[in-house]
């Protein structure tokens, strides 16, 4: 019992993961592909965060009588990997804009007739 | 002052100048002004070379902030190494650059591709120069960025589609790395890579630090373009323009594998990466198919660039061979090659870059009579081909015989006749060029070509030229090769 619900933050972040590799792998929508990218890198936030949370302890705000704190370092990490994400979403969707006016579609299989072989 | 700062500029400076290029506009002016930032870029880095050469490794502190809690910024032997590479490369390349986008790529971008050239060498040298975990991951990912950009501006439509599928795979790779070093973090509490490899040891027995170096691993090897995470590499090579294939080819996979030994050796150490783990088996069967099925799927190939994108595949196949062999031999091959590559792989692009500023492409049927047209252009492929085969007096046969050694001191016979099958493999592909060039007439009322102009061919020639030198000229490269592999193997517990 303990390996489910004691680790049910890392479950949650698997189950997200996968969740998110699957749309990438199996949807041929290039937009779809973006929005399961970025589950996959919202999972890894999630990892983050959360380990950054220590038992009992408050946030990392210095206060009088407060002796345990949280670690607020993966949380400032997040904030370049949420930044980075934001990067990787804005040119692909730019990405995409550019195909859908050389191609007239998103579909990878109707990009892939066009060429011949990709 | 300056002096005591070299570390930082070597990342500042380029990053810094890749904005600029926006407000210059003009595109012969920021091509002039990328040009100058990259020169002094390679002035830092052998500035910096030979000071770790004179007084020993260089440990910088980002912001006066003392590692482990600030940034650090650390040059040694491998890395000051590295660094030289990837500046020179960047260099060269940029002054090949200058002719080749003029003609590739429509006149409104090519600010753009400078200063995404700019940010691509920046993340580069920031990966190589960084001491600290998680500034590998930014920086691999400001190199990945403008690396995609980069890509999508090669003048075929299918560039566009290479650059998307690119972005993808090399995303899910980071986040991999991402992955690894959070796994690494909970264990540790700490990112500074000499901090990590103090700390690993005392937890290494757990199964967070296996779940680490395993998602590390995969994570590197879809950024090194290891069979069959190669699958990105071959389109965004051919499609993307010839300065951007060539600078890619000779930097992007070779930072990936600097990283690759860094947090094997450095982080996990030999032991537990090669006895506890199977690193090497794994490697080991990824880099055979490499070797054999990277060098048979580039005979069919009839676009050239594709062909050579397909070669690198097996080439990276050799490299990483050569590291999972976890010995000083195996490794100095590796690295050995890491460099020779770079110069033989860079070189062959840019010839391809010459002939493609004539013909619009590079397919099979343009080489008709090469060797007359464009004979300088057509010599240089096929020294840098002789070089890819690994016939002796040049580099390619330098790190082929390292390997075959190391392979034959642990009695692997069997793979020592693989490297030997993918060289035979290497000559029938190289051989269709040839054949093409110098075996067949121009045809009748085609275009008369000419020979490439000056600006391309210097450069070209320059990398060409370096990869016969180094062939001849052997103790230089074997030993910084030697002294870097003795490093990471000592540095293992």
């Amino acid at each position: 019992m303990n390996m489910f619900l004691g680790l049910y933050n890392y479950w949650i972040v698997i189950i997200l993961m996968m969740t998110g590799f699957y749309i990438v792998i199996a949807k041929g929508n290039l937009l779809k592909k973006v929005v399961g990218l970025n589950i996959f890198q919202t999972s890894v936030i999630i990892m983050y965060v959360s380990m950054a949370k220590v038992k009992d302890g408050a946030a990392p705000i210095l206060t009088e009588g407060v002796e345990i704190f949280s670690n607020p370092l993966p949380h400032v990490l997040m904030l370049t990997a949420i930044v980075v994400g934001v990067a990787t979403t804005a040119l692909a969707l730019a990405l995409i804009v550019s195909i859908y006016e050389e191609y007239g579609s998103v579909e990878e299989d109707e990009i892939h007739e066009q060429d011949g072989s990709f | 002052m300056i002096s005591n700062n070299l570390p930082a500029l070597q990342i500042v400076l380029p990053l810094i100048s890749a904005p600029l290029c926006l407000i210059l506009f003009r595109p012969k002016l920021v091509w002039f002004f990328t040009m100058v930032i990259c020169l002094a870029t390679l002035g830092i880095s052998v500035e910096l070379l030979s000071a770790v050469v004179n007084t020993g490794a260089i440990s910088y502190e980002m912001g006066n902030w003392a590692p482990p809690w600030g940034i650090e910024l650390r040059v040694d032997e491998v890395s000051s190494f590295v660094l030289l590479i990837v500046s020179l490369i960047g260099a060269i390349v940029i002054l090949y650059a200058g002719k080749s986008v003029e003609r590739e790529i429509a006149p409104h971008k090519q600010t753009l591709f400078y200063s995404a050239y700019l940010l691509c060498l920046a993340g580069l040298l920031g990966i190589v120069i960084t001491g600290d975990a998680f500034n590998v991951f930014v920086f691999l990912e400001i190199s990945s960025l403008s690396t995609y950009t980069l890509v999508s501006l090669g003048n075929d439509r299918r560039a566009l589609t290479a650059a998307f599928q690119y972005l993808i795979m090399g995303t899910l790779g980071a986040t991999f790395i991402l992955i690894g070093i959070g796994l690494m973090y909970m264990m540790t509490g700490t990112l500074n890579i000499q901090d990590l490899a103090g700390r690993i040891p005392d937890v290494l027995d757990t199964r967070t630090i296996r779940a680490s170096i395993a998602f590390l691993t995969v994570g590197i090897c879809l950024k090194l373009a290891l069979f069959p995470l190669h699958l990105w590499l071959p389109n965004s090579y051919a499609y993307a323009p010839s300065a951007v294939s060539a600078f890619l080819s000779a930097t992007a996979t070779k930072v990936a594998i600097y990283v690759l030994l860094r947090f094997v050796f450095i982080i996990f150490g030999v032991t537990f990466a090669f006895e506890v783990m199977p690193m090497g088996t794994v490697l080991m069967l990824m880099s055979i198919p490499a070797i054999l099925i990277g060098s048979t799927v580039a005979i069919f190939q009839q676009n050239i660039k594709r062909l050579l994108a397909y070669s690198s595949v097996a080439q990276i196949g050799y490299m990483i061979l050569g590291i999972s062999l976890a010995s000083v031999t195996g490794i100095t091959s590796g690295i050995l090659h890491l460099f020779n590559h770079a110069l033989m792989k860079g070189g062959l692009f840019l010839a391809l870059g010459g002939i493609a500023y004539h013909m619009g492409a590079a397919r099979i049927e343009h080489f008709k009579g090469l060797g007359q047209t464009m004979p300088w252009t057509m010599a240089a492929i096929v020294v840098g081909g002789l070089s890819l085969i690994g016939v002796p007096l040049t580099v390619g046969f330098i790190s082929k015989w390292y390997l075959v050694l190391a392979t034959l001191e642990q009695g692997y016979w069997p793979i020592a006749v693989v490297v030997l099958v993918g060289s035979l493999l290497a000559v029938i592909y190289m051989w269709k060029l040839v054949e093409a060039a110098y075996f067949n007439k121009v045809d009748e009322g085609e275009v008369v070509v000419k020979e490439a102009p000056l600006q391309l061919l210097i450069p070209t020639w320059l990398l060409i030229g370096a990869s016969l030198y180094f062939g001849i000229h052997t103790e230089l490269t074997i030993d910084a090769a030697q002294k870097a592999a003795e490093m990471l193997m000592g540095a293992g517990r």
